[in-house]
């Protein structure tokens, strides 16, 4: 580690003044109390080692040593998804900063709100290419919302707030804060701005919260016109917590709404009007519903491709309304007739404040997508003797009864996961979407778990992705975090493999895991225990001892390869070319 | 239909917020001509002047994605309303004293200045809108360039008026 500059030891000395003067790291730390941080997971290293001394003596300050950056920050990230509040992640510099480079980038996507801090070298060594040193800022320039290189302690109470303000306002997203060791040692007087305001920022936020009233007044005259309505309702009624809001819409106007996977919980699964997730493993009625609406109105979603599929065949008859509080993303991908810039809570509640009574209509559209909805209802092979994917996930979500908070990693289980996981409600799905990052899906349930003690907690993890972050079993078992770890085990990297058989002709290329640990003797060295199933009914009694266990627990469910994520679009198709697979569907093929 | 057009940015005069928004660019593939960058009238605020081509979805998506940026406080796209533009070019011909009289014509023409001669070459400095600069750079190249260089286009709006960032949506 490199040695600590005499130079710095002088700004150890007391200035002689009244006021109480703190080192910088003292002022980050009373910052970050003041913004209410309940945890910060971190790692410490040479560059944060003043912050780190600061937290040895401060027994207010809650910090959770992960085993490697990057489970820290995707904890960090999924204590925000599951609370709304702001997630603090903390690293030194070089390569710890690096490390967090896949959360920061995971975190983006997705506009989750974290406060990062780094360490740096000191500042007469920026830039000197000396040990450990990166150009984090530099690095996280295109995946941060915003970031901030501190030049003195004097700076850091205004910056934290100023970050933690610009994380959790307007769409939502990380912002990093870098710290040289040398003002993280040096003294200032500690103050906390009463207000924060930050120029041109401040001013555009609180002109985007209100929807323009013509734009929703046109809405709602279209509403009155459509024949074949349809609500695609994304991630941003989740972070605007409009649930309530988007549900008295639902219920108000009689309009059918497909959730993206990041919407799913915004509106409960058993809903009548609910027609599943849209899009590459959307449901054949979500899909149909987007193809032939007259009228698409999406609330906080972005278009991402997964959903759209090929452009030209999105929604091609439909007039489409877009609510997004980022007017970046309205018209970016596709053409929107009704714009209209707003929190996704404020302009659903003025939409049903303004909704006239005769608004809702029993249109014969409906009663086609409900009868679609049963025909085609998402159907596997049940079997008595092997175990199937979704038959866990079926499991997983009757004996929680669609309560628990569900992370999951990326890959076949993630989807089935999203189709077969009945969400009541919101902030209970904690996945990667945008970014599709393997390796968040168990750290980002140890965060959920603390930002929600009295909730269940469940890690659906592939037996790849598990073995991306599987160090953090660690924190789980110093720290009895009970989290449930469900790894779905296939033995091979199962969504790869499913475009290896149906687009590269069963050329499998590479993803064979053989080798993998055995993850029940993985958990238990540990210190956690860990269960095994393979068939349905050893599935049902694990998985009832795991619900028991007050600790940890890892599941290791043995399922088949073979089996395929269906409904399937394949990529560079349209929404049209949906494949069912053999058993959706049944006997409404032809 | 892909235009040429000009972004005028109020930013914050802070280390990095020219890579900010170069970067930008650069991860979002769009093509810009040219960015000026300099003090303005306002104090620790600096202006930038983008020139980009694209269609009008692009110009939107262009103003609103640098709207983001923290260090952006505003963005103007200048076509909307009247303004002046200047580009100011530094060319370096080979010119043995015989024939400078022959160049004396093109200079008076295009009102520009000789800011240094030599034995052998001069320096020509010319002000003007990008389409003036680039119709003298071709009446130059007979001449033999040795050497040339642009600031690229600074603009602002003409007449009064406050600064009013482009709309969206």
């Amino acid at each position: 580690m490199s040695s600590i500059n005499p130079m710095m030891d002088s700004t150890y000395s007391k200035p002689k003044d009244s006021r109480e003067w703190l080192s910088g790291s003292d002022i980050l730390l009373r910052a970050l109390l003041e913004e209410g941080v309940e945890c910060v997971f971190g790692y410490p290293g040479g560059a944060v080692l003043y912050i780190y001394d600061a937290m040895h003596g401060n027994p207010d300050f809650r910090h959770m040593l992960a085993r490697h950056e990057q489970g820290a920050i995707h904890a960090a990230d999924g204590y925000a998804r599951s609370t709304g509040r702001t997630g603090v992640v903390m690293a030194t510099s070089g390569p710890g900063a690096a490390n967090l480079v896949t959360g920061i980038a995971t975190a983006y996507m997705d506009s989750v709100p974290l406060v990062v801090i780094t360490g740096n070298v000191a500042s007469d060594l920026i830039g000197t290419d000396s040990f450990q040193e990166v150009d984090i800022v530099g690095i996280s320039q295109p995946i941060t919302k915003h970031s901030f290189f501190v030049r003195k302690a004097s700076d850091l109470a205004r910056i934290v707030r100023e970050a933690f303000y610009i994380a959790g306002t307007g769409r939502k997203g990380p912002v990093l804060i870098d710290i040289p060791k040398d003002v993280s040692a040096e003294k200032a007087v500690y103050e906390r701005p009463d207000k924060v305001y930050v120029p041109g920022y401040s001013d555009a936020l609180e002109a985007s919260g209100q929807p323009d009233e013509e734009r929703l007044d046109e809405l709602i005259s279209a509403i009155q016109q459509s024949e074949r309505p349809l609500l695609l309702a994304g991630a941003g009624v989740i972070h605007a917590e409009a649930s309530e809001e988007l549900r008295a819409f639902v219920d108000g106007t009689g309009i059918p709404v497909t959730t993206t996977l990041l919407g799913l919980g915004a509106i409960p699964a058993e809903h009548d009007l609910w027609l599943g997730m849209p899009g590459m493993h959307g449901t054949y009625a979500a899909n149909q519903a987007l193809i032939h609406c007259d009228l698409l109105i999406s609330v906080g979603a972005r278009f991402d491709d997964r959903v759209t599929m090929r452009l030209d065949g999105f929604a091609p008859k439909a007039k489409i309304a877009h609510i997004d509080i980022d007017s970046a993303e309205i018209g970016k991908l596709v053409s929107v007739a009704i714009p209209i810039k707003g929190d996704a809570r404020q302009t659903l509640e003025r939409l049903n404040q303004k909704l006239p009574r005769a608004v809702q209509r029993k249109l014969p559209w409906i009663e086609q997508l409900q009868k679609l909805k049963s025909d085609y209802r998402l159907r596997y092979k049940p079997s008595e003797s092997e175990l199937k994917p979704q038959y866990v996930i079926e499991m997983i979500s009757r004996t929680t009864a669609g309560e628990a908070i569900v992370t999951t990693d990326v890959g076949q289980h993630q989807m089935w996961t999203a189709q077969y996981y009945r969400f009541r409600r919101p902030r209970s799905l904690i996945t990667s979407g945008g970014l599709g990052t393997m390796g968040f899906g168990f750290p980002s349930a140890i965060g959920a778990q603390i930002g929600n003690p009295d909730r269940i907690v469940v890690s659906v993890n592939g037996d790849g992705g598990m073995q991306m972050c599987a160090q953090e079993l660690a924190i789980c078992a110093i720290h009895n975090i009970p989290v449930k770890i469900a790894v779905i085990n296939n033995g091979t990297l199962g969504m790869i493999r499913q475009w290896q058989e149906l687009i590269y002709e069963g050329r499998y290329s590479h993803i064979d895991l053989s080798g993998s640990p055995d993850f029940v003797k993985l958990a238990e060295a540990y210190g956690v225990k860990g269960l095994r199933a393979s068939s349905p009914a050893e599935a049902e009694q694990v998985w009832q001892e795991a619900l028991a266990t007050p600790g940890p627990v890892l599941i290791d469910f043995i399922v088949s390869p073979e089996e395929l994520v269906y409904p399937m679009v394949p990529q560079g198709q349209g929404l049209q070319d949906i494949k069912l697979g053999p058993d959706i569907g049944g006997e409404a093929h032809e | 239909m892909s235009n040429r057009f000009l972004l005028s940015a109020t930013v914050n005069d802070t280390p990095g917020v020219l890579q900010r928004v170069a970067g930008l660019f650069s991860r979002r593939s769009y093509n810009i001509e040219s960015i000026t960058v300099g003090p303005c009238e306002q104090e620790g605020r600096s202006r930038m002047i983008v020139a980009a081509r694209g269609d009008d979805a692009l110009v939107r998506q262009m103003c609103s994605q640098l709207s983001k940026l923290i260090d952006v406080l505003d963005v103007v796209q200048l076509q909307e309303r009247p303004f002046v533009s200047r580009d100011l070019m530094l060319v370096k011909l080979r010119m043995e004293p015989s024939k400078r009289s022959e160049l004396q014509s093109l200079i008076d023409t295009f009102r520009c200045s000789v800011i240094d001669v030599s034995p052998d070459t001069v320096i020509l400095q010319v002000v003007g809108d990008t389409e003036k600069n680039d119709a003298f750079l071709q009446l130059l190249r007979p001449y033999g360039i040795l050497e040339m260089t642009r600031t690229g286009e600074t603009a602002m709006s003409r007449g009064l008026g406050e600064r009013e960032p482009t709309s969206i949506g």
